[in-house]
């Protein structure tokens, strides 16, 4: 087997072939149909078909043409991020817009390199009382400010 | 005249003082976020989808197009300033409007920039208006199996716009397509791909995967590069032209503006093709274009008109024909179906106040950000001294309570977590998001004329090529991946976009 030239277009291609495959597999559960009577099982079956060809194009070639290797992945930044926001997104329900989104700022702030927790925490109070002005006062969303269980 | 009579219906409608307001607010955010690098409007709009249920569809619209032509705005004002593009749109502003900042022009170059938007504006919104009643009247005469050829044309179109290679673009497209049919079948009511999740058999929100891709990746990509911004370089006196710098603008202008006319009605046009190629253009008949990169007047000029009037003719082909072309027209889509508007031709003959408004409200809508932008500039100036370690959180607390007020569900935003996540891994893989975004949207449709086409042809493929409309779309399509994979093209493709980094 060749070396790997071009690492991008190699993972590329094989999250694209295996995307294909799991559309293939997932979907020989729903019918085919036919040509002139597609049923729900039809489109998705030429896509999946599709990604593969495309996904093995990209593999192959990457066999040959030089690429540049693929970017260090940095999971500080990544999990802190996508993180605080599933947090929010889990305690926005229960504890309200206020307290969430304090806790979304300043969770997040960590994220950068240049994190200052005081600093963090201000304007964590600031733009949660801009955000419930603004969509649940201002907007009328209705998501509740504070938490549930103190109303009973 | 009747062209003066649709205008003035949509003066009606955009005129009255709700539908001003939220133009207005439309422009104003747009401009910010197009000051503000690190978030476009893509991300924008889906953060703010979920707050328009409340209003009235046209409100709603004029409001997200404000966002898409005011971020043309801002975008500049940051090029001109810091050298750093606010929106991809204006990379190409960087190299000859920082330029003249640096020379101590900035007033006149950001002068120039607001000037050459509105001028471009103002043709473009007139262009709509004239070649939407005709486009749409084709429209109308499409049955089925032209509706599956027109989209593949206009995915095909929008990997013109995709950096890199080809092959993963169009894969991309179809990783789109297939993410846009997850959920509940129309027509035999299956739940496809849904894992077993209840929220899914509703489908895969279009806010969800456009925030993933575009707003969450990008912060955390910035993240990562941790790159120092460049201090702003110069002051800011006198909002004013010379008599000969007008002189010298005013043809770039001209000519971006219609370039960029036409450029945005093409699958994969808008404002970002539009100024790249209306640079190359004004360095082609320049006198003397060892200026350029030195703080020519016309590369200014050019570009900025040409992004701002693409950034309005790519309306379109979404309110025409249906089909969106860019990434920001993919959110539009959303928009409409937010709000039960099905995108295409019969937009303009069953809801013609909504149709004519949204076109009315663009010029209104670049009135004010003229008046408003060159006296506002020393706010989004200040703006930009923000640090960025205060600035993304707040992003990103707008963005997760965009998306957590769509269903009130804790689901929609663990989702558009994931999303980030992949959004992080395409950019490490070159990945272009835009085309899997339109894939996403464009997908049911796809699906539907598909299998009418298929149902009336009974069965027989060849459907697609006999009839003339869609033989010719197809057509089309082919030679433009032709055209983008010959070595010749393709080179000079790289360079263009290696022009903007």
């Amino acid at each position: 087997m060749d070396r790997i030239r071009n690492p991008k277009d190699f993972w590329a291609g094989v999250l694209f072939i295996l995307v294909g495959i799991a559309a293939i597999a997932i979907g020989s559960r729903y019918n085919l149909g036919t040509a002139a009577r597609m049923g729900p099982g039809y489109f998705p079956r030429i896509l999946g078909i599709l990604l593969i060809v495309l996904g093995a194009i990209l593999a192959f070639r990457s066999l040959r043409l030089q690429g540049a290797p693929i970017p260090a992945f940095k999971w500080r930044p990544t999990i802190i991020v996508l993180g605080s926001v599933v947090v929010f997104g889990l305690l926005v329900t229960k504890l309200g817009m206020a307290i969430s989104a304090v806790i979304l700022i300043t969770l997040s702030s960590a994220a950068s390199s240049e994190f200052r927790p005081k600093e963090a925490l201000i304007s964590g109070v600031l733009l949660a009382a801009l955000a419930v002005g603004v969509f649940v006062i201002g907007l009328k969303l209705q998501v509740p400010i504070w938490p549930t269980f103190f109303q009973g | 005249m009747e062209l003066l009579s649709h205008l003035a219906l949509g003066f009606s409608v955009a005129l009255t003082p709700i539908n001003l307001f939220y133009a207005l607010i439309g422009s104003l955010l747009g401009t910010l976020i197009g000051v503000l690098p690190g978030i476009g409007p893509v991300a924008t709009i889906a953060m703010l989808l979920p707050t328009t249920y409340a209003l009235q569809p046209v409100s709603a619209l004029i409001m997200l197009a404000g966002i898409y032509y005011g971020a043309q705005y801002g975008g500049s004002t940051t090029s001109i300033l810091i050298n750093m593009p606010g929106e991809t749109s204006s990379a190409v502003t960087c190299l000859d409007g920082h330029q003249m900042a640096l020379k101590g022009e900035a007033g006149a170059a950001l002068a120039t920039a607001a000037l050459a938007s509105f001028f471009a504006g103002c043709v473009a919104t007139v262009f709509i208006a004239a070649v939407s009643v005709p486009l749409s009247e084709l429209a109308l005469k499409f049955g089925p199996a032209e509706y599956f050829s027109l989209m593949v044309l206009g995915l095909i179109g929008a990997v013109v716009l995709a950096h890199g290679s080809l092959v993963k673009a169009i894969a991309m497209i179809v990783l789109g397509l297939l993410l846009g049919i997850v959920g509940t079948d129309v027509n035999s009511g299956v739940a496809r791909f849904d894992f077993g999740i209840p929220e899914l058999t509703d489908g895969i929100g279009v806010v969800s995967v456009a925030m993933g891709l575009f707003g969450f990746a990008e912060i955390i990509t910035n993240l990562e590069s941790q790159e120092k911004r460049e201090r702003l370089s110069s002051r800011v006196k006198g909002l004013w032209i010379t008599k000969e710098q007008f002189k010298a603008a005013w043809p770039a202008v001209l000519r971006g503006t219609g370039l960029g006319s036409f450029l945005g009605l093409l699958p994969g046009g808008g404002a970002m093709l539009a100024s790249f190629a209306s640079y190359a253009v004004e360095k082609k008949v320049a006198k003397d274009p060892s200026q350029f990169g030195k703080g020519a007047i016309q590369g200014v000029a050019g570009p900025e008109s040409a992004n701002n009037a693409g950034a309005q003719t790519s309306f379109i082909p979404l309110l025409t024909l249906g089909i969106p072309e860019n990434a920001v027209m993919a959110m539009m889509v959303g928009a409409m179906t937010i709000h039960n508007i099905q995108p295409g031709p019969q937009v303009m003959t069953n809801n013609p106040g909504l149709f004519w408004g949204l076109i009315a409200s663009m010029w209104i809508g670049n009135l004010m950000l003229v008046v408003l932008n060159l006296p506002l500039i020393g706010i989004w100036i200040k703006l930009l001294t923000v640090p960025y370690r205060i600035l993304y959180p707040a992003i990103l607390m707008f963005c997760a309570i965009g998306v957590y007020t769509i269903n009130n569900a804790s689901f929609d935003v663990s989702q558009t977590a994931f999303f980030g996540l992949l959004g992080v891994v395409f950019v490490k893989l070159e990945c272009e998001p835009a085309p899997l975004l339109l894939g996403f949207v464009l997908g049911p449709m796809m699906e539907e004329n598909l299998r009418r086409a298929m149902l009336l042809s009974r069965g027989d493929p060849t459907v697609f090529v006999t009839r003339p409309l869609s033989a010719v779309m197809l057509i089309a399509a082919v030679l433009l991946v032709l055209l983008i994979a010959l070595p010749n093209i393709r080179r000079k493709r790289e360079e263009a976009f290696q022009e903007e980094t």
